[in-house]
């Protein structure tokens, strides 16, 4: 899966009709789907300018053409069991929606897998399984052969917590 | 190439004028108050000039006083702009030398079919 | 053709807004002293311009007021009315009026019609009353314009140019032109006065000429073609056909005395494309151009860097070196003309204090007068803009609070006129403004027992005059006892410092008791790029403003005070000053743990001095400030971050940020330790 590949079907997917298309990627063996028009671009895992006083998770900011781009974990998000850095861990960088602006972001994962093309008939509300992801920030669960990929609602998943844009730094003395 | 001399200390005003002649064909130099306008007069010969009364420095009818001197524009059209009440400003114009006026507020139409009167 | 006229109103409005600030300039100045001419003059061509360009523009309501203010100015200009006070004042008033209506057309919002039609009125009533000139209230319109439709007359015209006629650029073949534009003309030459060839001057015309022309026009109409010449010819128009002469000698400068009610207003603009505040700048030429040259000179280093690239071998490398150092150099002088087109002078923030004060001794009975220097130091925009409300509230402050009444002035042996004094200049890296007043002072006893009442302090608790000043800038803290209209707008002192730390700026206070007060305001010069000295702890590189440094040691065991667990303090000269270890206050892994070991940077921020504790210094370089809440959000203690030359990105420290994380940090330990001695 080469980064040219996810753009040529993102250039595609107007004429698509066999729904909306998911970039895949892995996290604890599980398999994850982010709708692919929110996806900017895919990065090896490279070293980052720690954020004084943040959650693990959040591994700090890096610099992407100038821009200064805050850097998340979702293994650490989500306590998955590890967490390790090598060659396949890649970063992949978003577009979240925020109060009408969209935010650039970057989730570190294992791997990323594949692009797949869903129908909205395939995706099933996501039951209250065992994943290491809460259920509000799931869209839904597809089934494509044999396979279930989790679809992830990265808006809500980044803007929880500690990312909220809300600043709760406010201080009240 | 009929070349006009633009004199206004409004930019706004500079701009409109300047738009609306080279709209119609012409090439427009502009100046923002007498000073400049006569600066530029005597280093090229403008067909037409058409300038503002009330200008800082020097104004419209001390400018077209001093055009007038000079032999290159004895004959050429020397228009001001000037506004319905300053009535004696005209005669003050005309004596100065003036072709002829022109009365703001005008729009570009009118602006463009005096110019073709007297080109 | 149709011109779409708004694409000329942006260059209106902000060339109108310029004219109407000179002219509460040259108002203000005019205040009390004798008018000149040339001040005069100025407040008249503003109103003239804005008049002109407002009609053509087609702002009517905007043209009929500025009329007004026009006819009035006339009559100043021409002596035949005096500038007294009031009318200065009623002026005043009316280019508040036209500037409010000139924000709603550019805004597309509504504005005090009642306001604008009762300052109209009294302008009228001045018109009026004093003179017997009647001027139209509205602007003519083109009598072309008034046009009836009639059957065709025939017009006898009698025209006999002066002979110098030809002088003034006038020719008739170009009337006779425009007259055969109305209808049938026949020309009869008359050259009965024409000398002999011989004597022929060249610059004369000796011709005259009986014109017959069959129109339907109006003889206005006719008469309005030789409008331009009226003052060189005698001219006659008479009627053909009704045989009812209308002799008329054209030798005055009388125009068609109709008032033309049938005029036809143009039709005033429906609700055009909203002209955007864009947030221009006006960029003089020159700038322009020297930003061009240096692009060029850019050019031509990276084409002789590309070229040394191509084939590059080691005994090239001094090239290369030139050509970086090269590359260095415009570099700088390029980030250094770039920056200086968003820098403007002080005066667009200074310049509204006159009329602001003038006003305020009005409203207040008090007598001041404002003094201004340094105007032209110039600042970047976006910093000039914020910083305006601060001003003003700070202006506000000392005129109410800070000078006394004329009376109170005269008992303290002090001179009946206060002043207050606005000043601006640069040091350093930063722009300092400070305003002064030889008021009253700050009261600390006013100020402690206030801040007791409202409970900020205890009340036994006692503070240094600094710590007492800086009370006011507390949320919550306001020393009138009476809300007035002028200074107690629910806004105090604590949101004027929190705007100028906003923009990287820090604001002080210093008063002695009846000599008055002084407040400074330092800001840094630009928001966009700032000196910085780089640190290290650890492995991560910070950077402090260097800004706000006020130097760098290395740490003396014998001057170390352990206060608390988590509380040092090191003995600066006379001073005790707090040391606040980074790595423990970010929670990062530093080289140096060991307070001994370490280096001190001394910094400032809100007035106090602290100590921060770090592995190392490297370098000092400029750094473009790039704000981590476009992707993020705020993180305290940090005010942005910035790119290394490396490509890394690099935090930059907030002091003031910091200050308080440490002082939380302190706490918590303090908190901590009670509740083990309880226990």
């Amino acid at each position: 899966m080469s980064i040219a590949q996810v753009v040529d079907k993102e250039t595609s997917i107007d004429n698509n009709e066999d729904g909306n298309q998911f970039l895949s990627f892995f996290m604890a063996d599980e398999e994850y789907g982010i709708d692919i028009l929110r996806v900017q671009e895919i990065r090896g895992w490279d070293s980052v300018t720690k954020i004084p006083n943040t959650p693990d998770y959040i591994k700090g900011v890096i610099n992407i053409r100038g821009t200064i781009v805050p850097i998340i974990d979702l293994r650490l998000k989500f306590k998955t069991d590890s967490a390790i850095y090598d060659k396949t861990t890649v970063v992949i960088v978003v577009g979240v929606k925020t109060d009408g602006k969209t935010r650039t972001m970057g989730m570190v994962v294992d791997a990323v897998s594949d692009v797949y093309s869903i129908t909205q008939e395939q995706i099933k509300e996501a039951p209250n399984f065992g994943s290491v992801v809460k259920t509000e920030f799931v869209q839904g669960l597809a089934t494509i052969d044999e396979k279930m990929l989790i679809l992830l609602e990265i808006d809500m998943l980044l803007n929880s917590d500690d990312l909220s844009v809300i600043n709760t730094a406010e201080k009240t003395d | 190439m009929t070349t006009i001399l633009a004199v206004d200390d409004s930019a706004s005003m500079r701009q409109m004028v300047s738009f609306a002649l080279k709209s119609a064909g012409y090439e427009v130099v502009e100046a923002a108050d007498g000073v400049e306008a006569l600066d530029k007069a005597k280093s090229q010969q403008f067909n037409l000039v058409i300038t503002d009364v009330n200008m800082p420095n020097m104004d419209g009818i001390e400018l077209i006083r001093k055009l007038r001197e000079l032999d290159i524009y004895k004959y050429t059209p020397l228009l001001m702009l000037t506004t319905e009440s300053a009535m004696e400003k005209k005669s003050e114009g005309k004596q100065a030398g003036a072709t002829g006026w022109i009365v703001k507020p005008f729009d570009p139409e009118q602006l463009v079919a005096t110019i073709k009167k007297v080109l | 053709m149709a011109i779409d006229m708004t694409q000329f109103l942006q260059t209106f409005y902000e060339e109108s807004f310029e004219g109407l600030e000179i002219m509460e300039a040259e108002l203000l100045n005019l205040d009390g002293g004798d008018a000149s001419e040339d001040t005069i003059n100025t407040i008249f061509r503003a109103a003239h311009s804005i008049k002109g360009g407002a009609g053509t523009f087609g702002l009517q309501e905007i043209a009929a007021f500025t009329h007004v203010m026009e006819t009035l100015l006339d009559e100043v200009r021409d002596g035949k009315r005096d500038l007294c006070t009031d009318l200065i004042n009623l002026l005043l008033r009316s280019a508040d009026c036209v500037k409010a209506m000139m924000a709603a057309s550019r805004d597309e919002e509504e504005y005090d019609v009642d306001e604008v039609e009762s300052v109209q009125k009294s302008l009228r009533a001045l018109i009026d009353n004093k003179t017997d000139t009647t001027a139209p209230t509205t602007p003519d319109a083109d009598p072309a314009k008034g046009k009836v439709e009639s059957s065709e007359v025939s017009y006898k015209i009698s025209f006999i140019p002066l002979p110098n006629l030809l002088q003034t650029g006038n020719d008739p073949a170009r009337l006779f032109n425009e007259l055969d534009e109305l209808g049938k003309l026949t020309i009869d030459v008359d050259h009965d006065a024409m000398p002999e060839l011989v004597d022929l001057p060249v610059d004369e015309c000796t011709l005259s000429w009986t014109l017959t022309l069959v129109t339907t026009e109006q003889p206005e109409v006719i008469r309005a073609v030789f409008d331009w010449v009226s003052d060189e010819c005698e001219l006659t128009i008479s009627c053909d056909e009704n045989e009812q002469p209308e002799p008329e000698q054209e030798n005055a400068t009388v125009e068609s005395k109709e008032p033309s009610t049938t005029k036809v207003e143009p039709k005033p603009k429906e609700k055009s494309d909203k002209v955007k505040e864009q947030g221009s700048i006006r960029v003089g030429i020159d700038k322009v151009d020297s930003l061009i040259n240096l692009v060029g000179e850019l050019v031509i280093t990276q084409s002789m860097l590309g070229q040394l690239g191509k084939d590059f071998a080691v005994e090239r490398l001094e090239k290369l070196k030139d050509g970086l150092s090269q590359l260095e150099r415009n570099t700088r002088e390029l980030q250094e003309n770039v920056m200086s087109i968003r820098m403007l002078p002080i005066s667009f923030a200074f310049n509204r204090f006159p009329r602001l004060v003038h006003d305020l001794n009005q409203q207040l009975g008090k007598k001041i007068e404002l003094k201004m220097t340094g105007e032209h130091t110039e600042l970047d925009k976006t910093v000039l803009e914020k910083i305006v409300d601060p001003l003003v509230h700070l202006v506000r402050n000392s005129v109410d609070h800070g000078i006394e009444t004329p009376a109170v002035r005269l008992k303290q042996g002090k001179p009946e006129i206060g002043t207050v004094e606005l000043k601006a200049y640069h040091k350093g890296g930063s722009i300092i403004i400070e305003i002064r007043d030889d008021g009253a002072g700050l009261d600390t006893d006013r100020i402690h027992a206030k801040a007791v009442e409202r409970g900020l302090i205890g009340s036994d608790e006692v503070l240094s005059e600094e710590q007492v000043y800086d009370l006011i800038f507390r949320p919550g803290f306001s020393t009138t006892e009476v809300v007035s209209d002028v200074s107690g707008r629910g806004v105090g002192m604590d949101v004027v410092k929190r705007n100028i730390r906003a923009l990287s700026g820090v604001v002080d206070v210093k008063s002695v008791k009846n000599k008055g007060t002084i407040f400074t305001i330092r800001l840094p010069l630009t928001l966009a790029i700032m000196d910085g000295q780089l640190i290290q702890i650890g492995g991560h590189t910070y950077i402090i403003p260097l800004i706000s440094i006020i130097e760098s040691l290395q740490i003396k065991k014998e001057l170390v005070n352990t206060i608390t667990a988590r509380a040092s303090v090191y003995k600066l000269r006379e001073d005790y000053i707090e040391i606040v270890p980074l790595y423990k206050i970010f929670g990062i892994e530093a080289m140096q743990t060991e307070i001994i070991n370490g280096l001190l940077v001394v910094v400032e921020g809100d007035g106090k001095k602290v100590g921060l504790l770090v592995d190392d210094l490297l370098d000092q370089q400029q750094v473009v400030i790039k704000s981590l809440e476009t992707n993020y959000k705020k993180v305290e203690g940090i005010s942005g971050a910035t790119i290394l030359g490396d490509g890394t990105v690099a935090m930059i420290l907030d002091i003031q940020g910091l200050i308080e994380l440490a002082h939380r940090y302190e706490k918590i330990d303090d908190i901590k330790n009670n509740v083990s001695e309880v226990a």
